[in-house]
């Protein structure tokens, strides 16, 4: 068997209802970004080893000069994988709503099931990329006004992700950690509260940790607090071996959410013997 | 103004002549013209005046 590959026994020990979000039915809990890799060729080997059926892209100008090269979607089958644009780069709602709406007509006529998604982001600066709340709030709004189904990057605040979901995001999409750093899940507390309250009443509602992962375990971290999905790119792209880290976030992918549905021990200060205290060898005397 | 360049635009010329100029015909972007979508269906009949600001994009690589 591939490294990090998952046996079809595996599979069906795991069958579960798949993830849905806006309606969309997605197979795999992993959401994968395309940006960052060496080649083209290299991302759709990635993404392919990733078991991800969704991708983020983003919206950016032609090149006028020189433009018969290579596109993306050359490399990516809309058939295979649903397309999300973001949002990346917007510093106010007006700039994201304006990407978005391109990102909408991009999508128009390539036949997909979720040809009105975006992945809003709203950033605040471009030192820590974190989100402007105020700006993601406004944009969410507006967009779902215009009949987006938005999938909303947001900070861990469980009080702003709340509000988003009031807004009518189809997805809060809490951070980890700052974007492309690496540092995993910063505040594992924050997102509990956060899963608390998007899911009270409404436990299908889709929660994806968007941001912040560096390795496998992060992955793992963030599925084993019973998030639906994680969305990560960086990890992948600038691993020194982003083939082998793609597959590896497929099996942590896997063994987090299986751990989650398995129900973990509870922490205990003090030990608890595996073996059985009768028949000791040492109690013969 | 295209993409933020300034571009010698054939007066009344459409969209779908902006695109040819670039080499992008038919290829898999969309066209804002002052701040308005224009769907893809409309390149052909779009005409400039001059003087608008068109933004050509695609999708690209990104998380």
């Amino acid at each position: 068997m591939e490294q990090g590959s998952i046996g079809r026994e595996d599979l069906a020990v795991a069958a579960e209802p798949p993830l849905t979000v806006g309606g969309v039915t997605l197979a795999s809990r992993l959401i994968v970004g395309t940006g960052k890799y060496a080649t083209y060729a290299e991302m759709a080997r990635c993404l392919e080893a990733s078991g991800t059926d969704c991708v983020t892209v983003a919206v950016r100008r032609e090149r006028l000069v020189n433009a018969a090269g290579e596109n993306i979607l050359d490399h990516l089958d809309a058939s295979r994988y649903t397309l999300l644009p973001n949002t990346a780069g917007c510093y106010t709602a007006d700039e994201a709503i304006r990407v978005a709406r391109l990102g909408r007509e991009l999508l128009r006529d390539m036949g997909s099931a979720a040809a009105d998604w975006v992945k809003l982001e709203v950033l605040g600066d471009q030192k820590t990329l974190l989100p402007d709340p105020v700006g993601t709030l406004a944009a969410t709004e507006r967009l779902v006004a215009d009949g987006f189904t938005v999938l909303v990057y947001t900070s861990d605040d469980p009080i702003v992700a709340r509000r988003l979901k009031e807004l009518g995001a189809a997805s809060v999409m809490p951070a980890g950690s700052p974007i492309g750093s690496g540092q995993g899940i910063l505040n594992a507390n924050n997102l509990r509260i956060c899963m608390e309250y998007l899911k009270d009443g409404d436990p299908s509602y889709p929660v994806i940790v968007d941001a912040g992962v560096g390795t496998a375990s992060d992955v793992a971290a963030a599925m084993e607090l019973g998030v639906d999905g994680v969305l990560l790119n960086t990890a992948i792209a600038q691993a020194a071996e982003p083939l082998r880290m793609a597959a590896a976030m497929r099996a942590a992918c896997f063994a987090g959410r299986q751990a989650f549905r398995a129900g973990r021990i509870p922490r205990r200060l003090y030990a608890t013997a595996s073996s059985p205290d009768e028949g000791r060898v040492g109690s013969l005397r | 103004m295209v993409n933020g360049e300034s571009q010698p635009l054939p007066p009344g010329g459409t969209l779908d002549e902006v695109l040819a100029a670039a080499g992008l015909a038919g290829r898999p972007v969309a066209i804002e013209v002052d701040g308005e979508v224009v769907p893809r269906s409309g390149f052909a009949d779009r005409r400039l005046a001059g003087g608008e600001r068109i933004e050509i994009v695609t999708f690209v690589g990104g998380g």
